[in-house]
Order: C-alpha cells, then sequence, then structure tokens
C-alpha cells in the first residue's frame, strides 16, 4: 500500500505527470512507425538518425539555444539527414548500411567535439551524458514541450491512420505498390521525415543513444506472437504504453533513470514475447 | 484488338543498354510468354512496360483504351516477404491500394477480393499468415492481388520459379484458366521453354536472337536451334537453365542433341512439323 500512496505522492506533481503523459505517447508513436522500419530493413535508420540528432543539439547547446529554441535547429537537421540516408540507401555506389554508419559516428563525433570545445557550461560530460541517455530531461519539461509533443504525436498516429494500407503495400512490395500507382518515393520520403520527427522528441525520453530500442522491441516483441500486420501495429503499440508505463513507473519511485529502465522493460517484454511464441507454435 | 505496341525499344541499366530495336505488339486475350538467358533483361522489360523503368529510347504505346492502371503486377519475390506478418486477406486487399479514394478500402473492394481469394481456391487459408505458406499458395496469393489491381492485363515475372512441379503445373492450368475462361491478357517471363511453348499463345526471346511470334512460330523457326546450341556452348551438360527439370503436365521433355530421344525441337527447326506427332 505505501508504493502505491508513494505513487499518488508523486503524480501530484505536475512534472511527473507530463514525463508520463509525453514518456506514453513518443513510446505509441515509435512503436507504430517501428513495425514498418524494422519490416522495410530500415531500422538502423532510426539509429543513425539519433546520433545526428544528438550532433544537432550540441550546435543548438553551442548557440546557446535550449528547450524548444533548440528544436528550430534539431528537427531540420535531422530531417534532412533522414532524406539523405534515404536517398544514398537507394544509391548503389554507396550502400545504406555504410552511409548510415558514416553519418552517425561522423555526427557523434562532431556534437562531442563542439560540445568540448565551446561549451560555456561547467559540466560538459554531465551535459554530454544526459543527452546521450536522456537521464532527467523527461523530468525538467515545461508546459510547451508538452503541448508541442501532443500535437506532434497526434500528427504522426493520423498519419499511421490515414495511410495505414498504403504504408502496409509500400513495406509488403515496393515494385508492387509503386506499379499500382502509388508513389512510393513520396511515401518513402515522408516515412524518413515522421521517423526524424519522432527521434528528435524521443531524445527527451532515453536520449540519442536508446532511441532505437523504443523504435525497433515494441515491433519484434510483437511480431514474435502476432500474424498480421493490423494485429503486430497493434500489439506493438500496447506493449509500447505498457513498457513505458511500467519503466517510468519504476524508474519514479526507485529512482533509476528514465531512459534505460523503459529500455529493460521493453527487453523484458520481448523475452516474454518470445517465450510465448515458440509456445504457442508447438 | 491490338492493347500494347512496343517500338523500337531500347533499355537497360545505368551505363547501357542490354536491349536494343525490340519491337512486338500485344492483342486482347494473348498469353505471351517471355524467354531469354539470365542476365538477358527480361525482368527489367516487364519493369519498363509497367513504367517503373525508363526507357532508353524506343516508343511503349497503350491502345484502344488500355490504361497503366489496368495492369495488374506479379514481381519476384523480395526477401522482405519472407518473415513478413501479414494475412493471406491483407496481402490480397492491398491489391487496391493504388485505387484507394480515402484511407480505406471500400466495401466493394473487399468483396472482390474476397471473389479473387475463392478464384484462386485460397479462401481456406484467407486468415493465415503468407509467410507460413507453401511456394504454391503464396503465388496463388500474390496472383489473387495482381487481379485486384488489374481488370485487362497480368504481368508476372517468373511466378513458377522455385515450385515443385505439382505446383508449377496447377499454376500453369490457374494462368490458362485466367487466359481462356477470363479473358484476361498474360505476359509473363519464363525459364522454361517447354511450358511456355505449350500453352502460350505468342513467345518473345530475347537475347542475342530476338524472336516475336506465335507459339506455333517459334517451334519451327531458327531461334530454338539457335537457343540450343547456345546452350550446350555454355553449360556442359545442357540442362541447368535451359531443359525443365520437372515435366508441367504430360511429362514430356525438351531434350537436346546428344541426349535420348533428341531432335525433338531441334529436328522440328531442322525438318519443319518434325513435332507434331
Amino acid at each position: 500500500m505505501s508504493l502505491l500512496s508513494k505513487l499518488f505522492y508523486y503524480f501530484e506533481f505536475p512534472f511527473v505527470r507530463y514525463a508520463f503523459l509525453v514518456g506514453v505517447l513518443i513510446a505509441l508513436c515509435a512503436s507504430l512507425l517501428g513495425v514498418t522500419l524494422v519490416l522495410k530493413r530500415f531500422s538502423f535508420i532510426g539509429d543513425g538518425l539519433s546520433h545526428v540528432a544528438f550532433g544537432a543539439l550540441a550546435i543548438a547547446s553551442v548557440l546557446g539555444l535550449s528547450g524548444n529554441g533548440s528544436m528550430a535547429i534539431v528537427l531540420p537537421l535531422t530531417m534532412i539527414a533522414a532524406v539523405i540516408i534515404l536517398k544514398t540507401g537507394q544509391n548503389t555506389k554507396i550502400r545504406g548500411d555504410a552511409a548510415i554508419g558514416m553519418l552517425s559516428v561522423g555526427a557523434l563525433a562532431f556534437g562531442y567535439l563542439i560540445m568540448n570545445v565551446f561549451s560555456a557550461s561547467s559540466n560538459v560530460s554531465g551535459d554530454v551524458c544526459s543527452t546521450l541517455f536522456g537521464s532527467t530531461s523527461i523530468l525538467t519539461l515545461s508546459k510547451s514541450d508538452v503541448y508541442l509533443c501532443i500535437i506532434l504525436s497526434a500528427g504522426v498516429i493520423a498519419f499511421y491512420i490515414l495511410f495505414y494500407n498504403r504504408l502496409f503495400s509500400v513495406t509488403f512490395d515496393e515494385s508492387f505498390a509503386s506499379a499500382t500507382g502509388i508513389n512510393t518515393s513520396l511515401c518513402n520520403f515522408i516515412i524518413a521525415l515522421v521517423t526524424a520527427a519522432i527521434i528528435v522528441l524521443a531524445m527527451r525520453l532515453v536520449g540519442s543513444l536508446l532511441i532505437s530500442a523504443l523504435v525497433i522491441f515494441p515491433a519484434m516483441s510483437a511480431m514474435r506472437v502476432f500474424k498480421s500486420f493490423k494485429s503486430v501495429s497493434i500489439c506493438a503499440a500496447g506493449i509500447a504504453l505498457v513498457c513505458t508505463g511500467l519503466g517510468l513507473i519504476v524508474s519514479i519511485s526507485a529512482g533509476t533513470p528514465a531512459g534505460a529502465t523503459v529500455v529493460c522493460a521493453d527487453i523484458i517484454a520481448f523475452l516474454i514475447f518470445s517465450v510465448l511464441g515458440k509456445v504457442l507454435r508447438r | 484488338m491490338q492493347i500494347i505496341s512496343v517500338n523500337n525499344l531500347a533499355y537497360g541499366y545505368e551505363g547501357g543498354a542490354i536491349v536494343n530495336g525490340l519491337s512486338f505488339t500485344v492483342s486482347e486475350g494473348d498469353f505471351l510468354s517471355v524467354l531469354g538467358d539470365n542476365g538477358s533483361g527480361k525482368s527489367t522489360l516487364m519493369k519498363t512496360l509497367l513504367g517503373l523503368h525508363r526507357p532508353s529510347s524506343g516508343v511503349i504505346e497503350f491502345q484502344n483504351g488500355l490504361k497503366a492502371s489496368e495492369i495488374g503486377y506479379l514481381p519476384q519475390q523480395t526477401p522482405v516477404q519472407r518473415d513478413f506478418p501479414a494475412s493471406v486477406r491483407e496481402v490480397v486487399l492491398s491489391g487496391f491500394s493504388g485505387k484507394l479514394k480515402g484511407p480505406f478500402y471500400s466495401a466493394e473492394q473487399k468483396k472482390k477480393a474476397k471473389e479473387n481469394i475463392e478464384k484462386m481456391g485460397i479462401e481456406k487459408l484467407s486468415g493465415k499468415c503468407y509467410r507460413e505458406l507453401s511456394g504454391g499458395q503464396q503465388q496463388r496469393v500474390l496472383l489473387a492481388r495482381a487481379l485486384c489491381a488489374a481488370e485487362k492485363v497480368l504481368v508476372m515475372d517468373e511466378p513458377v520459379s522455385g515450385l515443385d512441379p505439382n505446383a508449377t503445373a496447377d499454376f500453369y492450368s490457374l494462368i490458362q484458366r485466367l487466359n481462356k475462361e477470363d479473358g484476361k491478357t498474360i505476359i509473363m517471363v519464363s525459364h522454361d521453354v517447354d511450358c511456355a511453348v505449350r500453352y502460350s499463345s505468342h513467345i518473345l526471346h530475347i537475347g542475342c536472337h530476338i524472336f516475336f511470334g506465335t507459339a506455333h512460330e517459334f517451334r519451327h523457326s531458327s531461334a530454338v536451334t539457335s537457343l540450343i546450341c547456345n546452350e550446350d556452348h555454355d553449360e556442359d551438360s545442357g540442362h541447368a537453365s535451359l531443359a525443365p527439370t520437372h515435366d508441367c503436365h504430360g511429362g514430356k521433355k525438351l531434350c537436346f542433341p546428344g541426349d535420348e530421344g533428341a531432335g525433338r525441337v531441334h529436328g522440328a527447326a531442322g525438318k519443319k512439323g518434325g513435332k507434331k506427332k
């Protein structure tokens, strides 16, 4: 009972409620898009983009921007990187995976370098650590952060529902989709932009190193058990909701880092679903 | 009624044309098989016909009211599909995805999808997961999807590759029914000369020798002879890529000079009509 009353006590603080709301919304968006990204063999785009977002955030913090001000730099830069990665992925001269590798490592190194050289803050390694692992920033959200996040998540979820059938077609068989008249390159372009937006949002929650977990784990867990695209999408969203909710509760009550705890909850869910999938297949 | 006319077409990958000066026509109700060696550009020709690939020169014309959206496509399977969680119903419905007006499929489209599933004889599988089906069943699903997209023409890229003999025979009779009973025009890439000659009305052979004509003309043309001679030079056994390792219906096999029973095709080319027994 003491645990529950402790939780109620925590939820009286607005920043805890904000963190909970934003965390769950971001996880929901990331998991929905994750189904498409994983199936299209694009899961590493999320990883690459998160490093780019780290580099962009470093630029923003050197310029003295924080909060929503930094978004003005981070969001467009990450979106540009998303489009570049997607275009080079189709180019046969530079392989997609190598292009992502170069871009992500380059952005990571560049970001750390300029943070070290130009940063006005006295605690550079603390800044870097919180950007990489999102240790506390989820608990320092302002009201405008929360509104921005709600609007963007609503946009992503609306996009997913409205384009659900086209997304399926493009994901399952791109050449068939373009033969039937779907503009697949436009579709891929939009997917890249939405991915970039989610990654920039999710940086607040889990930090840039752990974002891929939010994208990949729910989809992979759902695919262990479910067999249709619809059920996998719904299940992935459900897993993301439960894992993020539980992870945040544990993290708030036990004082563990929010991002890492949420990812651990996702890993546990994956293990449970793997076993479940094996048992059901028998 | 002529519906597709290809005139002096050249196409290829970046950097150079693989095929030059290709001309042929397709009429309504035709069953055209496209033959040729590996890498001769059969799949690329299909993509060029569908507008997925830009030709380097020449004209492809759709005539007598044929629209690009009336052509259905059965592409080669991709590695992505092998572990894709999708039910048969979802895959077949996605044939309509190019015709979506709003975000969702209409009741009429759902009904049509159901009819196509029944037509392919896979209604028992419609709730099953695509990745758990056999190769032949998967091709039926993809064919049902192509039927949702196509009103008139079906373009298929090696639909029987990787199927066992029974599944191949089933699939051919299915295509033949679509062609004869439903009047669908079929354009099919194939590796299998014997079945192509047996089932199709027209043959297009691309490669070093370009041949276009009816299956009957093909049987008696020199293209067959040169085809076999080339294969004999390329491969020790001559069996590997040309000869069907299975029989598609009647159990007759395409034979090679030196084999027992050689000259069925070879002789036909020389003597004219030698094949008809």
